[in-house]
């Protein structure tokens, strides 16, 4: 951005002190829109105005008034205009921010070493930082490119990724840019000032102050910023009768109340899966939501390699109401509802000789599947190399009888540990709104700061958020999005997004890292620091020098300046994680009667859960999640009601039907979507979902189950009834087919029969050998020493797209939007295949698929203009700038990993988005097919560094993105001429086998058989 | 031509049956051929017809421009189903104009006599028909403005050529060449009678312009000499021509690895049905145009008769393409291929399959009764069937194929839109308009050829 | 043609039918007339050879024609693919000669035909728009029902008087002189 552009975006920059703002700045009492409007009119208005139109043009500017109306919604029925829309709007929008966008904080930041000290035009830079999801924390690197951020991979060095992250991490980077995030602060939605809202929020602190803040109340998201709860503990000191509430729609209350049910307090448990030899899961989808999941899934998966002759394997149990990534790859996956869990769990327990208060008449485990005694048997040869996980929906008691079991069979210390709490307050959050709830409707709320959230939408559903907030005087709201509650609040201030402003965290092992900021704030948003900070007269205060002050009395370091410069180096605080802690059970579980008490044959039973991608509903607005398919359902832009085939045929409902949903005094309509593998009689739905105000993306896709939810049974329900309608809701899925008619296409043995045919996946089909040919075969052969090749392990893969989202990401890959999902017009490069082996009791199997990179590629045969051509390192190459668009290449794909740009589907228009590509990455126009290309840019990156460095490229040098992303390390990518390199090694292994080479295609992409490693003493089905 | 040969062996014969009784002289042929156009009088039917005509071709219009603003995206088209109605229309069109060489050609290298009185309208059958199937392979693909060149093999500044192991560059030359050979057979041929019209019309412009066309022509002994012999060649030419252009849009598919495409019956079995729809479109015209202009004495029943023999023939041959692909797909046992006939059969698309069958194999089996062949109704409603069953043929082929291949998990339907059917409705406009201002103002009958069917002695008035 | 020598161009007789023509032709041409010609609404078979005109060498030319398209349709090929710009498509040899045979194939008959056509307008001096004979008043029946036969002036036995009365014994319908 050029100099001038700078002068204007400080110009921009509101003068606090500017005077015509004072009284202009509407308190509650009075709130004259009249005079605002005569002031905005007048020529040379309030500041703001001035620097927008000199930023935007005026033109566009109207254009933003004119489309921002809300009528223009009718138009986005259309797929076409409403693209044509998205543009304008974002175009307008995103001026705003334009100004600053290449300017990184003035605070010095510290770039990780492996990339070049000082920024080189054209090379990226690498930054640690942390993001954090539910009050913990995950870390981070992120790619800059000239000061813009472009990507998100996984910090190797921190505990919680080691490299990995998961799909949402991996698109968090989209709503840095997201040209519908709240850019300015608004009063009674009129744009104003920060320092305005200052002014005003001062009014009303000196109000409060004199009552010791009895009328005072913030509501924060769970914080697990140890700084920020300094901050707030700070507030509540100057504010003695002030109440700091905290509520998010997915809190882990049931963890926190488990743990404290078994050792008295909440404290935090995580857990070693790398030790565990025999793991149970009950209805725990460890591998792929919550705390920790990413470094769980790369533990487990490390353990199922069966590289150079290993023939043992660790063993998954999963029991589950609705089947999850966790469940897919289990050795052993039994459905059961929750009731059915917890008197599984019990049985258990019992087995094990867990002691228990047990109510005499407790409700018997009807061990249809014979698993009690064998899964017994084996987690006690276990012994202390087995694993109990009980999932963070199920009932706090479920948790203790986890803890119980865990404890009995010595686990402690060995696969689980134990913390102190991450958060800094761990309370019961749907209780602590409860609480706020009452107190606002008795009147006792005057003013109620709301930090991030959105509990308009998200509050359960037997507390009228909307109605208490009539009660309160003063309401302001921090937050990304303008969302159902800013509406309803004098004051919106946009947040920051966790790249734009400093903070620190806490991992799910405690690992506290510093969340440091790589662009300075696209808008005027500010970060809850800065928010609080205000209310605690550290207004102005730089957060980084509030974060120093913090750390520097936690650390012993002599040197801190040292010890911040290698904390924000490596992305993680060193030795500043708590110590275990030594925890016993008090006394024997206590089972309170309802425990695992089956429900009404009558009734039906609701499973809550948060969407694997959307999450509690604050993802909404991405369109990469949005559009990147649910890990079992592969359903997008939409949730739905997931009901067993079973259950549906009893129901008599067939899919996309519209069922309503009902609980006594409570209901939601929502689409039914059948699930092989779901728990019979439950119903799951996810949150998140039936936004009514968010940005453009998220706003009206699929329906809100919160009215489902009470602060009682946030969960689930087992009273649910169910009545039909005949209306018909679309659902967006992006597989239709769900059997693989016997094609071979993921092969699979148990591990018995891999220990006598180690090979079995290379006898599944006839492949006509190399030499079979009468072409000279080395007419092609590399000349650079280069042949690439990727290997994905199928044992390892658990299908939860990461890899999908991260390949988006770098390679500039466009979002269509549902209707063109509906049309079969998706445009991932690499998807994620799931099969089933049948409708009842599935196996369930993931395939990614990039393309293969065929040596004798169909695609490239039939292209009439020579667009798609063979690269003499292997690569099936796509000149996009020569395609002409026939489609015949895709026709001839077998494996159909090609994509074709049926409209102008990349957003080249709204500049906030251009900030986001990757520069190394054509951004394809209209008509021309595109495809996976090994992320040849990042070859090229490290050709050159290594021709530079002049010695051949190194195994693991080159990334692609998938690879990089891939939780589980299931994707392999390199050199196969190299003897030594790790895809040279997978391919050697006999479980390696090319799909489709049948039809000698000869693929550069193999795959390695899946392995399961069944318990003989159970017979499946 | 190879009519004189014939024809002065026979001299002083009855009338061949080839002419009806109404023409008995030169001049009486003359006066009837020249009389459709050299006329102020036009049939009220013209006028409807062209007027249809027009109005699809404005649909036309719309639906190019609309295509070229908005992408391909406007049609049914998805991943894995990249062709959709462009490409079937392009087959079914292209087969549509191959009765036009066919009957020009190859019946002048048999020596069919009978093939004079309608080869001229054949022709120009063939004519429009390929400019329709041309349109669509430009319009179809994504970025048409550049397809529309980049095709050709020319130097560039980027050093670039087209990739000529693609068969859609096979039809890029085939198409080209066909339409350009056709269009030069079908000029030529019209040279004389355009003579003829320059020597009759009264009207000035009528004159001059006909002049222009007919280039001087003068009936000189020497250049009738040259003349026959360069029709004879291009009649060579084009006979293994109009072989290789369907066999070549046949590899379009059969090249591909898709199950039910990679088949080498296909080239035979479409030219056989190319033959089979452009007999079938060839009655279609020539049946209304020889009542509207009265034309029984030069399309006589004879000649409607032996068209019904040709197109029962070509049916048989592509009844027994079906079965081919039937029997191959079972007797390779390759799971693909097995896959993909059972679901033409007994998938989605089922209906189709079955509705080719009664259309191209069980309907037209009415041809082997003489009273039917000698019946314009039937004959018209046979044709009109026949055209449904082959545009169904090439329905099946491109959809069943592509919506279930390889990878269960890509499979996916292919619904038409409104352009999709918009786009092909215009085409049929855009052929109907052509061919009847052709009709209304060139010679619709070859009257030089016609004239040779006289007994040789015939006094010319 | 030198004006001095005649100021018509030629003597022209029509004919009722074309045996007649043929007759007359014939007759001519053993008279010894050899600047002549016929015209005739359909191709008569003999009447050329009658005149004196013996056969014509397009199908040599076609044949040439043709081998010439074959050889530039592959040769473009072989210097695209092998020599200019080598690429590796899906593994095919650079040189995949059966792939090369179809577009081969089709220069062969485009150069071929529109060759002949071409060769076949240039012998015949077509397009011609300007033509003595047009002069004749009822030389328009050549087009469609009349037959005639035309000597020119040019032909060394040609005298206005002579050539007439031969002609008037052919019994043609009329003879009739042809002006410049």
């Amino acid at each position: 951005m050029t100099a001038s552009n700078l002068t204007a975006s400080n110009e921009a920059e509101p003068n606090e002190a500017e005077p015509n703002e004072v009284g202009q700045t509407i308190s509650r009492k009075q709130l004259n829109l009249d005079d605002l409007r005569g002031r905005l009119a007048r020529p040379g208005g309030p500041a703001y105005w001035r620097s927008l139109d000199e930023l935007a043009g005026t033109e566009e500017f109207e254009a933003m008034l004119h489309r921002e109306f809300p009528e223009q919604a009718s138009e986005w029925s259309d797929g076409v205009s409403r693209r044509n829309f998205l543009k304008l709007m974002g175009a307008s929008l995103a001026f705003g921010g334009l100004s600053n966008c290449t300017i990184q904080p003035e605070e010095k930041i510290v770039p990780w070493v492996r990339a070049p000290e000082n920024l080189i035009p054209g090379k990226p830079l690498y930054y640690a930082t942390a993001m954090t999801l539910g009050g913990v924390g995950t870390g981070v690197l992120v790619e800059s490119h000239m000061g813009r951020p472009t990507k998100i991979e996984g910090n190797p060095e921190h505990p919680s990724s080691l490299g990995g992250t998961d799909a949402i991490t991996q698109a968090s980077i989209l709503d840095l840019y997201d040209p519908d995030r709240a850019t300015a602060v608004k009063n009674a939605g009129r744009i104003a000032t920060w320092g305005g809202f200052l002014q005003n929020l001062d009014q009303e602190l000196t109000l409060q102050r004199s009552q010791k803040g009895k009328g005072l109340r913030i509501l924060t998201e769970t914080v697990g910023s140890p700084t920020l709860g300094q901050q707030l503990s700070f507030l509540l000191e100057e504010f003695p009768e002030a109440r700091w509430h905290q509520y998010e729609p997915a809190a882990r209350d049931n963890v926190r109340t488990g743990a404290a049910l078994a050792f008295g307090e909440p404290v935090n448990t995580y857990f070693d899966v790398a030790k565990a030899d025999v793991i149970l899961s009950l209805d725990a989808d460890i591998f792929n939501s919550g705390a920790g999941s990413v470094r769980y899934a790369r533990d487990y998966a490390a353990r199922r390699r069966l590289r150079n002759g290993e023939s043992e394997l660790n063993r998954l149990y999963v029991v589950e109401t609705s089947p999850s990534s966790t469940g897919s790859i289990a050795d052993h996956r039994l459905a059961l509802d929750s009731a059915a869990i917890e008197a599984f769990a019990l049985a258990l327990a019992g087995k094990l000789g867990v002691k228990l208060e047990n109510s005499p008449e407790q409700p018997s485990y009807d061990d249809r599947a014979g698993w009690i005694d064998a899964l017994a048997a084996d987690l006690r040869n276990a012994g202390a190399a087995s694993l109990v996980v009980v999932g963070d929906q199920q009932a706090p008691i479920l948790h203790a009888l986890g803890h119980a079991i865990n404890q009995s069979l010595g686990n402690i210390g060995t696969t689980v540990h134990y913390t102190d709490p991450l958060e800094v307050d761990p309370v019961d959050e749907s209780r602590s709104m409860h609480e706020l709830v009452a107190s606002m409707l008795a009147d006792e709320v005057e003013v109620l700061i709301i930090v991030g959230g959105n509990p308009v939408f998200d509050a359960p559903g037997d507390l009228d958020f909307t109605e208490a907030m009539e009660h309160v005087g003063f309401r302001a709201q921090l937050s990304f999005y303008e969302n159902e509650t800013s509406e309803r609040c004098h004051w919106h201030v946009p947040q920051s997004h966790y790249l734009e402003a400093w903070s620190d965290i806490r991992a799910y092992d405690s690992t506290a890292s510093i969340v440091q900021p790589l662009i300075q704030p696209l808008y005027n948003s500010k970060s809850a620091h800065e928010l609080i900070g205000a209310m605690i007269g550290q207004a102005g205060l730089p957060i980084r020098d509030i974060l120093r002050e913090y750390w520097q009395q936690e650390t012993f370091a002599d040197d801190f300046d040292e010890f911040w410069v290698r904390a924000l180096h490596d992305g993680l605080l060193a030795d500043m994680a708590f110590d275990r802690r030594r925890v016993r059970l008090r006394s024997p579980i206590k089972i309170s009667r309802e425990f695992g008490r089956p429900r009404g044959d009558d009734k039906f039973e609701l499973a809550m859960r948060p969407d694997p991608l959307i999450w509690d509903g604050r993802f909404v607005n991405n369109g990469w999640l949005q559009e990147t398919p649910k890990p079992i359902t592969k359903l997008t832009w939409d949730n739905a009601a997931l009901m067993s085939p079973t259950t549906a045929e009893r129901m008599g409902v067939d899919n996309e039907q519209v069922i309503d949903l009902t609980l006594p005094g409570r209901s939601a309509l929502a689409p039914v979507w059948i699930v092989p593998g779901q728990a019979d009689g439950v119903i799951t739905v996810q949150l998140g979902y039936g936004r009514r105000v968010t940005g453009r993306v998220g706003t009206g896709a699929g329906f809100d189950a919160g009215p489902l939810r009470t602060s009682a049974q946030m969960w689930g329900a087992r009273d649910l009834k169910v009545i039909k309608t005949y209306d018909r809701h679309p659902l967006a899925c992006t597989q239709d087919h769900h059997s693989m008619e016997d094609r071979h296409l993921v092969r699979h043995a148990d591990l018995d029969h891999y220990r006598h045919h180690p090979d079995f996946a290379q006898h599944e089909t006839h492949e006509s050998p190399a030499s079979l040919t009468l072409y000279n075969t080395n007419e092609f052969s590399s000349t650079t020493g280069n042949a690439w090749g990727m290997a994905i392990d199928l044992n390892a893969c658990i299908g939860c797209n990461a890899c999908a989202v991260a390949c988006q990401a770098e390679n500039n890959i466009p979002i269509v939007g549902k209707e063109e999902v509906l049309n079969g017009r998706e445009m991932a490069w690499i998807r994620v295949d799931r099969y089933y082996t049948d409708l009842d009791d599935p196996e369930i199997f993931h395939q990614p698929m990039p393309c293969q990179q065929c040596e004798n590629a169909p695609c490239e045969l039939v292209c009439p203009v020579g667009a798609t051509t063979h690269s003499e390192e292997g690569l099936n190459d796509m000149a996009y700038n020569r395609c002409v668009g026939t489609r015949y290449c895709s026709n001839n794909c077998p494996y159909k990993v090609r994509r074709f740009n049926f409209f102008q589907y990349a957003d080249r228009d709204t500049p906030s988005l251009k900030l986001q590509r990757n520069p190394d990455v054509t951004v394809r126009s209209r008509g021309v097919m595109e495809k996976c290309t090994y992320c040849t840019q990042r070859i090229n990156a490290v050709r050159i560094t290594a021709k530079k460095r002049g010695t051949p490229i190194l195994d693991g040098e080159i990334k692609t993105a998938c690879e990089q992303a891939c939780p589980t390390e299931a994707i392999v990518f390199g050199n196969i001429l190299d003897a030594e390199s790790r895809v040279t090694d997978w391919k050697a292994s006999s479980r390696n086998y090319g799909i489709l080479t049948d039809l000698n295609t000869r693929p550069r992409t193999t795959y390695l058989a899946r392995v399961r490693n069944p318990n003989p003493a159970i017979d499946k089905g | 031509m190879s009519e004189q040969v014939t024809s002065t062996r026979q001299q002083y014969t009855p009338p061949p049956p080839e002419l009806g009784p109404g023409q008995t002289s030169h001049t009486s042929i003359t006066d009837k051929i020249t009389s459709i156009v050299l006329t102020p009088h036009t049939p009220i039917q013209w006028f409807i017809v062209v007027f249809i005509g027009l109005s699809l071709v404005g649909l036309l219009q719309v639906s190019i421009a609309y295509l070229l603003y908005e992408g391909i995206g406007i049609w049914g088209l998805n991943v894995p189903i990249g062709w959709g109605f462009a490409i079937i229309h392009f087959v079914w069109w292209i087969g549509i104009g191959h009765a036009g060489t066919l009957i020009s050609a190859i019946l002048l290298l048999f020596r069919q006599k009978w093939r004079t009185s309608i080869n001229r309208s054949a022709e120009a059958m063939t004519i429009f028909a390929v400019m329709c199937a041309g349109m669509f392979p430009l319009i179809h693909t994504g970025r048409p403005w550049l397809a529309a060149y980049w095709l050709f093999p020319y130097p560039n500044s980027m050093g670039v050529w087209p990739q000529f192991r693609s068969p859609l560059i096979w039809d890029v030359f085939a198409v080209s060449t066909y339409f350009t050979v056709s269009l030069v057979f079908w000029f030529l041929g019209m040279v004389p009678d355009l003579a003829s019209f320059r020597d009759r019309a009264q009207n000035r412009v009528a004159k001059v312009v006909y002049g222009i066309l007919a280039m001087g022509w003068r009936g000189s002994a020497v250049h009738w000499e040259r003349y026959e012999m360069t029709s004879l060649m291009l009649a060579g030419l084009a006979t293994p021509l109009v072989l290789s252009v369907h066999s070549v849009i046949s590899l379009d598919f059969a090249v591909s690895i898709l199950p039910g495409w990679h088949t080498t019956i296909f080239p035979p079995y479409f030219v056989a049905g190319a033959i089979y729809a452009g007999f079938a479109m060839v009655l279609i015209l020539v049946i209304p145009l020889r009542k509207l202009y009265g034309l029984q004495d030069f399309i006589t029943l004879r000649h409607l008769e032996n068209m019904g023999k040709v197109m029962l023939t070509a049916g048989l041959i592509v009844a027994y393409g079906y079965f081919m692909e039937q029997f191959i797909a079972w007797y390779s046992a390759n799971e693909y291929e097995v896959y993909m006939m059972q679901n033409r059969m007994f998938g989605p698309y089922g209906s189709f399959y079955w509705a080719l069958v009664l259309c191209n194999i069980i309907i037209p089996q009415l041809l082997w009764s003489k009273r039917v062949r000698r019946n314009t109704v039937w004959l018209m409603i046979i044709s009109i069937v026949i055209s449904v069953g082959m545009w169904l043929e090439r329905f099946v082929i491109v959809v069943t194929s592509l919506h279930a291949d390889f990878m269960p998990s890509s499979w996916d339907m292919f619904y038409p839109t409104f352009w999709d059917w918009a786009t092909y409705a215009g085409t049929i406009g855009f052929f109907l308009l052509a061919f009847f201002l052709f009709v209304r103002g060139m010679p619709l009958i070859a009257a030089h050829e016609v004239r040779t069917l006289l007994p040789f002695g015939k006094k010319g008035k | 043609m030198n004006e001095t020598e005649s100021d018509t161009y030629g003597l022209m007789a029509e004919f009722e039918t074309p045996e007649d023509l043929l007759e007359a032709a014939k007759r001519t041409y053993g008279k010894g007339y050899r600047t002549l010609d016929a015209f005739s609404p359909l191709p008569i078979h003999g009447l050329a050879a009658a005149i004196g005109f013996h056969g014509t060498n397009l199908p040599i030319l076609t044949f040439i024609l043709a081998l010439v398209g074959a050889i530039v349709g592959y040769g473009m090929q072989y210097w695209i693919h092998v020599i200019d710009f080598p690429l590796n498509i899906g593994g095919r040899p650079l040189h995949s000669g059966p792939m090369f045979i179809p577009v081969t194939f089709e220069m062969t008959i485009l150069f071929a035909a529109v060759g002949t056509v071409v060769a076949m307008m240039i012998r015949n001096g077509l397009p011609m728009p300007y033509h003595p004979v047009f002069n004749v008043a009822k030389f328009e029946r050549a087009s469609q029902d009349g037959f005639f036969l035309c000597i020119e002036s040019a032909d060394p036995l040609f005298d206005v008087e002579g050539t007439t009365s031969f002609l008037q014994d052919l019994n043609p319908v009329e003879v009739s002189t042809v002006e410049w």
